[in-house]
């Protein structure tokens, strides 16, 4: 069959979408809370775990500060867990194939290529701060006009081209980044080595400031696109035929979904993993229907994401692990267990 | 006006036309049976008319719209197409993928409202699908996720109905159920174009036949004329023979 691991689905009532996204966003809601409040503190004992208490968020202090130092990375880990989530889901909806993410569709690999170049070209010094990131956003904006320009086949984006494009894209640029880091002194590989492991420790405010309401702008308009992605999942032809204008679809949702990779990866780097495992997991809890799955991927890649950076910057503090490492290493069991549970449902069926 | 409509239009796929000057129309109230050999065109033909291919010349239109270039949700209001292929990338459940049928008529979430449940249990029932509604779909039989499709087709409350195949793999009772169904659509005011291989209800069923054969129609009229004109033996290379039971009933078989 399709290669997609599924609940059964039910008909989507109102009252049910409305249960499904209270649950999301209430986890949500006390993850995110909870986050900047944990951390690791020292003291005559040595280390151990603290809980800020909720007073921290109004009363100035010493750990009004410590709480202040954290917020800009909970929310990043935020916004980028959602965009990354959401636009994996949509991907794998929109091509119909359980492999699609970011990963495979090239737009990391572009992203860090022009990362790895502004790197090599000390383009910091010149763009400020915030150098690498601006070059990753335009890396990816560029990686995705090449492949889908590759893709294209008349006004459609034929979904095996489209990964054939890209993982040809993909390849190539993993190659060239090689190659480039290659030809660089030390300092610089390791530069670009801490960058494209995807991290969250040296994330700032503004950055985030400025590009949160973009993503969530752009999560919003994605999650409007779940009839058509569920009407798409019959392919282009049977949608088109039940009124779905599947050119101006596709275009739209890829074009949304690269250009939230982008951002996620412009603040933090290629954090791998988080569109294909949430969507999917979600798909085995909840069914197929995207009018409630992009929604709660999004939510879901969140709550994932922030909390597997909190263990990132708290586990072997004051050291850190990179955050996309810890995301992969959790993440990975977890579908493991939920494709056995389904596969052997599927083997009754001969699937 | 003919409901559907087709002028001198010429297909090409992959530089080869499969299709070449094929003019024909539907009226409201027809059911039209495509007949012909594997390869012929059917399939182009039927989404020729439904506008899911752009014609290299000549010029298609559906209630007067050409259907290549008009927005999809509007043809849809209007025509319903049942490709011969249906294949479900998720697994919905059968009554999910019966109200995917109302994505024309629908608005914003589209969370079906009573009328859209009421419009497709009336589907599913004329398909006789009714009892599988919460069964996934991906876990039904060929016949019965044919006949599922066949009822989201229903449900989109379009007048022109476009069906390729819709008995294949169909039962004999169900496969004529279903063309018991849609001629009472077609009695109704509907109108239906359907490619099939099962010339016996063809002829039982048909209000017309298109014999296709080369990209080309090579002879239309009545069943019982086409089935015996000599295109028709040439086109399958066997003779149809048309006769009747002793009950009167028309029958067809290859001989």
């Amino acid at each position: 069959m399709s290669g997609f691991i599924s609940a059964r689905g039910r008909r989507l009532t109102p009252k049910r979408m409305l249960a499904v996204l209270a649950i999301c966003v209430l986890v949500f809601a006390i993850v995110c809370f909870i986050a900047p409040l944990f951390g690791v503190a020292y003291d005559r004992s040595g280390r151990h775990f603290e809980l800020l208490g909720p007073s921290a968020f109004t009363t100035d202090g010493e750990a009004h500060t410590i709480l202040w130092v954290r917020i800009p990375r909970v929310l990043a880990a935020m916004v980028v867990g959602g965009a990354l989530a959401g636009a994996g889901c949509a991907l794998q909806a929109l091509l119909r194939n359980p492999l699609a993410d970011p990963f495979t569709l090239g737009i990391s690999s572009g992203s860090s290529l022009a990362a790895v170049v502004a790197i090599r070209l000390g383009i910091e010094g010149a763009l400020g701060d915030n150098g690498v990131g601006i070059a990753a956003l335009v890396g990816a904006m560029g990686t995705l006009l090449l492949v889908s320009r590759l893709a294209q086949i008349g006004k459609q984006l034929p979904p095996a081209t489209l990964v054939l494009a890209g993982v040809t894209v993909s390849m190539w640029c993993s190659a060239a980044s090689v190659l480039i880091q290659y030809t660089s002194d030390f300092s610089e590989v390791s530069h670009m080595l801490r960058w494209m492991m995807g991290s969250l420790d040296s994330i700032r405010l503004d950055p985030v400031r400025y590009i949160s309401p973009w993503i969530l702008a752009g999560l919003v308009v994605l999650c409007a696109y779940g009839r058509e992605l569920n009407a798409l999942a019959a392919g282009p032809e049977a949608a088109a035929s039940v009124g779905v204008s599947v050119a101006r679809t596709q275009l739209v949702v890829f074009g949304l979904a690269s250009l939230l990779v982008g951002a996620a990866i412009a603040l933090a780097g290629p954090i791998g993993f988080i569109g294909l495992i949430v969507p999917h997991t979600l798909r085995a809890l909840l069914g197929p229907d995207h009018r409630v799955l992009l929604p709660a991927s999004i939510l879901g890649g969140a709550i994932l994401l922030v909390v597997c950076d909190t263990i990132a910057r708290t586990i072997v503090a004051p050291a850190q692990l990179p955050t996309g490492a810890v995301t992969a290493v959790l993440g990975g069991p977890l579908f493991v267990a939920i494709l056995i549970r389904q596969k052997q449902r599927a083997a009754m069926w001969g699937r | 006006m003919a409901w559907l409509e087709l002028s001198d239009v010429t297909v090409a796929l992959g530089g080869r036309d499969v299709i070449s000057g094929v003019s024909c129309q539907v009226e409201a109230g027809q059911l039209v049976v495509i007949v012909g050999p594997n390869g012929a065109g059917k399939t182009t033909l039927l989404r020729a008319i439904a506008g899911l291919v752009t014609p290299r010349a000549g010029t298609a239109r559906v209630m007067g719209l050409d259907p290549a270039a008009a927005a999809r949700r509007r043809i849809a209001r209007d025509l319903a197409y049942l490709p011969q292929h249906y294949d479900l990338a998720f697994p919905f459940i059968v009554e999910e993928v019966v109200l995917l049928g109302r994505y024309a008529s629908q608005r914003g979430l589209g969370l079906a409202t009573d009328a859209d449940v009421e419009a497709a249990r009336a589907a599913m029932r004329a398909c006789d699908v009714e009892a599988l509604a919460t069964r996934r779909f991906d876990e039904l039989s060929g016949g019965e996720a044919r006949r599922v499709i066949i009822a989201q087709a229903l449900c989109q409350g379009a007048k022109c109905l476009l069906l390729d195949e819709p008995t294949a793999g169909l039962d004999p009772a169900h496969a004529r159920s279903v063309f018991a169904m849609l001629r009472a659509q077609c009695d109704a005011g509907s109108a239906a174009v359907i490619v099939t291989h099962d010339l016996d209800l063809a002829l039982r069923y048909g209000g017309a036949m298109w014999l296709v054969a080369n990209g080309r129609l090579a002879s239309t009229g009545a069943p019982s004329r086409v089935l015996v004109d000599p295109a028709t033996r040439d086109a399958f290379g066997l003779p149809i023979h048309v006769g009747a039971l002793p009950n009167g009933e028309p029958f067809a078989v290859p001989t």
